[in-house]
């Protein structure tokens, strides 16, 4: 991987939550699952359709994180989740909340950030 | 199908080690355990090896053949890589060969070095075993990872983190009498409830330490061990590997191990036993949460039930079922890629009576060792037992 390559698909996603157009794939027997897939893991159909991502998700779990990696080291404390969007969850950093506030089954919206220690993109929840 | 016996077992002193190069350390473990075998370096057929991180803590790729250099055996070898499964798998394979007539004699082991790198790098190091599109960019650890499934356990069957230090309290104990464990001191549970926090609810006796050390073990056949009169009581009786998604959010369940659940089933089905023969065993506790699930996947405990096994003293060495007597990854200490195979040595020493706690179980005849990759995206269960 280069600074300048994209990560395909993955980065395409990205593009559309920034767009407001967010989407999963998703087979016939609705499984869900976030691009890039060629194959449904569940059942194993290779015909997946692009579906609209719901608007928010409520959170499945979450921790705040105050050893990090060095990409995120300026970022610490910061509070990291799964959220559950119904036919996929997504992790992503959670902002607009104190750390301390943060709860399970708590409403968010899904957007497109930055990491403060790199400035790369990182997909991020704020509470609906 | 003959089960492979343990001929012999070698593992370093678990610890901070930086200046110790990874052949070196494999050096020291290999040439134990075939010292302790009785088995001439020519007659070993192949080396199966773990190693997660070499390329990233020490530019070293391609490190089975170099291992079978380091200790004197010119035979094919193989590294394996399932995160911190990897000598699990390496277990797996060496298994196979032996029962598929392959093979007569296998080292079979693993090593890593990661205190050399820092903290920082080896947990952005151990970060790589998870989704790194969908993981890792999101600021996940392996501490944070484990953390979610903690927070999940805790929200489906209740428990809590003082449950969890008990676990921690547990281990330290265990490991005060292992030479060969990394920390060897007591805390307390307030200790544990006080420590910094990682990533919460986890704190810092919740996580295994960053580990340097290796591994290895010398498995053979029945005919070999008989021709060469051997002393080899342990067998291999049962292997079994499961897998899962790779990223916690393609999972269904963030409170269960299916790849655990899946590979003792296996394992069980292998060696003819159920989870009630099960005497001893030694689980995956890189975290607090991480022993209560494997504990739970292994079907020593319910599912909702395993938070409680360390809190009501079950799981201690004076419990019915004592787990972690080596101090586990948490106090013995956690170089990834030998783990597995420490794992294995702690179980056959522990039913031959020779391991410092063995008395916990002096009429032990069984154990298992479960050992996970990743969030459990790989795991692999062995079960050991005595056969005279």
């Amino acid at each position: 991987m280069t600074e300048t390559s994209r990560n395909g698909e993955y980065d395409d996603w990205l593009d559309s939550i920034e767009a407001g157009e967010g989407y999963y794939v998703e087979c016939d027997e609705g499984h869900g699952w976030l691009p890039p897939r060629r194959v449904c893991p569940d059942c194993g159909s290779r015909e997946l359709r692009e579906e609209p991502l719901p608007d928010s998700g409520e959170i499945a779990t979450h921790t705040t994180i105050t050893v990090a990696t060095p990409q995120f080291e300026d970022d610490a404390p910061y509070v990291t989740a799964i959220a559950d969007f119904g036919p996929v969850s997504v992790t992503g950093l959670v902002r607009g909340v104190d750390p301390e506030d943060v709860s399970m089954a708590d409403v968010v919206g899904i957007e497109v950030g930055e990491r403060e220690t790199t400035g790369e993109r990182a997909v991020v929840f704020r509470p609906r | 199908m003959p089960d492979p016996r343990i001929a012999g077992a070698g593992v370093t002193q678990f610890g901070k080690h930086p200046e110790r190069t990874g052949r070196d350390l494999f050096a020291d473990a290999g040439l134990e355990a075939l010292d302790q075998s009785g088995v001439e370096p020519e007659d070993v057929d192949a080396l199966y090896y773990g190693n997660f991180m070499g390329e990233l803590a020490e530019h070293q790729g391609h490190q089975g053949p170099l291992m079978a250099e380091a200790i004197g055996i010119d035979a094919p070898a193989t590294r394996l890589e399932a995160a911190c499964a990897s000598a699990g798998a390496a277990v797996r394979e060496a298994v196979k060969t032996l029962r598929n007539g392959e093979s007569e004699v296998v080292v079979v082991g693993g090593a890593e070095r990661m205190t050399n790198i820092g903290t920082a790098a080896a947990t952005d190091a151990l970060a790589i075993a998870a989704d790194d599109l969908y993981e890792v960019r999101a600021g996940m650890t392996f501490p944070g990872a484990y953390a979610l499934m903690a927070r999940a356990y805790f929200a489906e069957y209740g428990g809590s983190h003082e449950d969890l230090g008990h676990v921690a309290v547990k281990n330290h104990e265990h490991a005060l009498v292992n030479d060969h464990a990394q920390i060897q001191s007591e805390i307390t549970l307030d200790e544990a409830m006080e420590a910094p926090t990682i990533a919460a609810p986890l704190g810092l006796y919740d996580s295994c330490p960053i580990t340097d050390g290796a591994a290895a073990a010398v498995l053979t056949t029945e005919e070999y061990a008989a021709e060469h009169d051997l002393d080899a009581p342990v067998v291999i009786s049962g292997s079994g590997q499961g897998g899962d998604n790779l990223a916690l959010q393609d999972r269904p369940h963030l409170a269960r191990t299916p790849a655990a659940e899946k590979a003792a089933e296996e394992a069980y089905a292998d060696a003819g036993i159920e989870a009630g023969d099960v005497d001893v065993a030694e689980v995956h506790d890189c975290f607090t949460i991480a022993e209560v699930l494997a504990i739970e996947s292994l079907g020593l405990f319910d599912p909702g039930e395993g938070i409680h096994a360390a809190t009501e003293g079950v799981t201690t060495r004076h419990g019915e079922m004592p787990v972690n007597l080596s101090g586990g990854l948490k106090a013995k200490g956690h170089p990834v890629g030998a783990t597995g195979v420490a794992q294995l040595a702690t179980i056959a020493w522990v039913l031959d009576g020779t391991h410092p706690r063995a008395d916990a179980v002096p009429d032990g005849r069984v154990g298992v060792a479960h050992n996970a990759g990743g969030t459990v995206a790989s795991t692999t269960v062995h079960v050991l037992e005595v056969r005279e």
